[in-house]
């Protein structure tokens, strides 16, 4: 019982009779409608129920009569859940106070074949057109309201402004372990480029409704399928898409600050490159993410770019090994997180044309290039600490592994249940998160060291 | 007071869920499991946009019914209950003005104040409109057999509005 709308009656009649009862319903001759629940004894291959005429109520056989299998299990303290449903239509007769359905149609709905959200998510079509017909009524339009906290958070995809905060933030540490720290320079580059990253979310939005990716894609979850803002109707298309450009303006704002007061051209090169990255994400003629060069893109935008964009600002434009080889990681794991909330998306993406890995390759293939290149980013990091490029203090982020681990082993089992899948892109956003914190304390241990014991060397 | 049976109220409290019969535009009935939040004067039901065709048809035709049949739902009891009645949609506010019934439907299912609390994650669940429906007709089964003839209650119009 995949679909919500229509079922066959042969379908109908199958799932109804899983029901210790059903409730036999018909249009009384006042114009009411009139039920009664009754046992019917139901052969799906004759296309038939037949039950007892109820006493007292006689069933009509000059219009549709309907039979509905109902259950659900309560949960105190909760509620109730495991909601199943369905009706079947027909023509009846009656013969020797029985009555014999004869199903043509039916309709139903069972959560644990089609998930509530899912299900939600199918019927959005139908809240569209509902606040439509509200809206021609009244003569002014009406809309699905959120407070504009709620609007902004979900909008902007704000929570995911982590990916950005952290390559940033170990940036700049990196630099004053170098003797390089500028408090205002560091703010405005956090928020310069929290504004990219904002501006790339609401663009990807914009650009995927566009494509269609998002309206073929009924299966969205917190992590993934966009913000849905503007399929709910809560924003337009283009205050979106206005909302972007100034995110992108702002960006481009502290940028040339920034150019002005600490620039170079190393900076000018990385801001430069970063912008491409951060509009080509989507938009035409580059469109990474549908060339299956999204991962790629993300790894470069959200590793080495704003990890030695922040280094380089605090540094007057000097560049080193250290902070593009502990850029390395980082940009390995949030490539990781789009190409595990690549995989609920897929169907979607591949009506839309969006070439992403998982779209393009077997769940095996996928899983194996998650294991291969989460490992890649712990190899990284121990080889770059034994070759003396990395802090031994990095090694704290080896304490993360238990986290790739469960992602990895969740993979395979909820590959096709997006929400089932849900608990695990939850942990890969934690992975990328936790490691850059371990990253960053790894540098504050560094700049301690290096004040109160100057002398003391944490490299090998 | 609406002047139905005892026992009906006692159902109507006690549902964890109902069935809503709306009439649709070809005159065939089409049902709806929901939550039925009984106020001792009218019942009332709620619908999300999500799912708003049943609002649509009760636009179309005011005549409904809500039957009270599932037993796991009502605490084991084995009595059924039939409330014929006329319906209206109230959604002059879909984003809030249901909030209204949220104590008593509270009561039924506790966890919707938690998911109301984060509807960020999801909005359109929480666009609802009120079916409010005044009783006209009751039908009741003490026994819940649908052999043995139904007690039958007629509610005056008066008496509900």
């Amino acid at each position: 019982m995949r679909s919500t709308d229509g079922l066959d009656a042969r379908t109908g009649l199958d799932k109804l009779a899983t029901f210790p009862y059903q409730i036999a319903t018909w249009v009384g001759d006042d114009g009411y409608p009139v039920s009664v629940a009754v046992d019917a004894r139901i052969s799906p291959t004759e296309l038939v129920a037949r039950f007892a005429g109820p006493a007292a109520l006689a069933v009509p056989t000059d219009r549709d009569v309907s039979l509905t299998g109902s259950h659900i299990r309560p949960q105190p303290g909760y509620g109730y859940d495991e909601r199943r449903h369905v009706t079947v239509w027909g023509r009846a007769t009656t013969l020797d106070g029985g009555v014999a359905l004869t199903a043509d149609r039916a309709w139903g709905w069972d959560e644990s074949e089609v998930p509530f959200f899912e299900y939600s998510e199918r019927s959005v079509g139908q809240s569209r057109k509902y606040f439509d017909a509200l809206s021609v009524e009244r003569g002014t339009p009406v809309r699905p309201k959120l407070s504009l906290g709620f609007l902004t958070l979900r909008a902007t995809r704000l929570p995911f402004l982590t990916a950005t905060i952290v390559p940033v933030v170990l940036g700049i540490l990196i630099a004053a372990t170098h003797g390089s720290f500028d408090l205002v320079a560091a703010l405005l580059t956090v928020i310069g480029a929290s504004f990219v990253q904002l501006g790339l979310n609401v663009a990807n939005d914009v650009f995927d409704t566009a494509s269609g990716a998002d309206d073929a894609n009924v299966t969205p979850t917190q992590f993934s399928g966009g913000s849905r803002v503007i399929q709910y109707g809560l924003v337009s298309f283009r205050r979106m898409a206005t909302i972007a450009t100034v995110c992108y303006i702002a960006a481009g704002v502290i940028g040339l600050i920034l150019l002005a007061t600490h620039g170079s051209t190393a900076l000018l090169v990385i801001g430069v490159l970063g912008f491409i990255i951060s509009i080509g994400y989507t938009a035409p003629p580059l469109k990474f993410v549908y060339r299956g060069l999204g991962e790629v893109a993300v790894a470069l935008g959200f590793g080495p770019m704003m990890l030695l964009g922040a280094y380089v600002v605090q540094t007057g434009g000097t560049l080193a090994w250290e902070p593009f080889v502990a850029s390395i990681p980082v940009a390995l794991l949030a490539a990781l997180i789009l190409y595990v909330n690549e995989i609920p998306d897929r169907r979607g993406d591949a009506i839309a044309g969006k070439r992403t890995l998982p779209v393009r390759f077997s769940r095996s293939t996928v899983v194996a290039g998650y294991d291969v290149a989460v490992t890649a980013a712990y190899v990284v990091l121990v080889l770059a600490v034994v070759a003396g490029i990395l802090p031994v203090p990095v090694l704290l982020m080896l304490l993360t592994i238990p986290l790739a681990l469960r992602v990895s082993r969740g993979l395979i089992p909820y590959y096709d249940n997006p929400y089932g899948l849900m608990s695990i892109m939850g942990v890969n956003v934690q992975l990328h998160l936790r490691a850059g914190l371990l990253l960053a304390a790894a540098y504050a241990i560094v700049l301690v060291v290096g004040a109160v014991a100057p002398g003391v060397s944490l490299f090998i | 007071m609406a002047d139905i049976p005892k026992p009906v109220a006692e159902l109507l409290d006690a549902a964890l869920v109902g069935e809503l019969t709306v009439v649709d535009g070809a005159g065939r009935p089409v049902t709806y499991p929901l939550i039925p939040l009984w106020d001792g004067e009218r019942v009332f039901m709620t619908s999300s946009t999500l799912f708003s065709r049943k609002l649509e048809h009760i636009n179309g035709n005011a005549k409904v019914s809500v039957s009270i049949t599932v037993p796991v739902a009502v605490g084991g009891r084995h009595d059924r209950a039939l409330i014929q009645g006329d319906a209206r949609v109230i959604d002059s506010d879909p984003h809030g003005e249901w909030e209204r019934l949220l104590p008593i439907w509270e009561v039924k299912e506790p966890s919707i104040v938690s998911f109301l609390k984060v509807r960020v994650a999801l909005p359109l669940f929480f666009e609802r409109a009120l079916i409010e429906i005044t009783p006209r007709r009751v039908l009741y089964w003490s026994d819940g057999d649908a052999a043995t003839a139904p007690a039958e209650t007629l509610v005056a119009a008066g008496e509900a509005a």
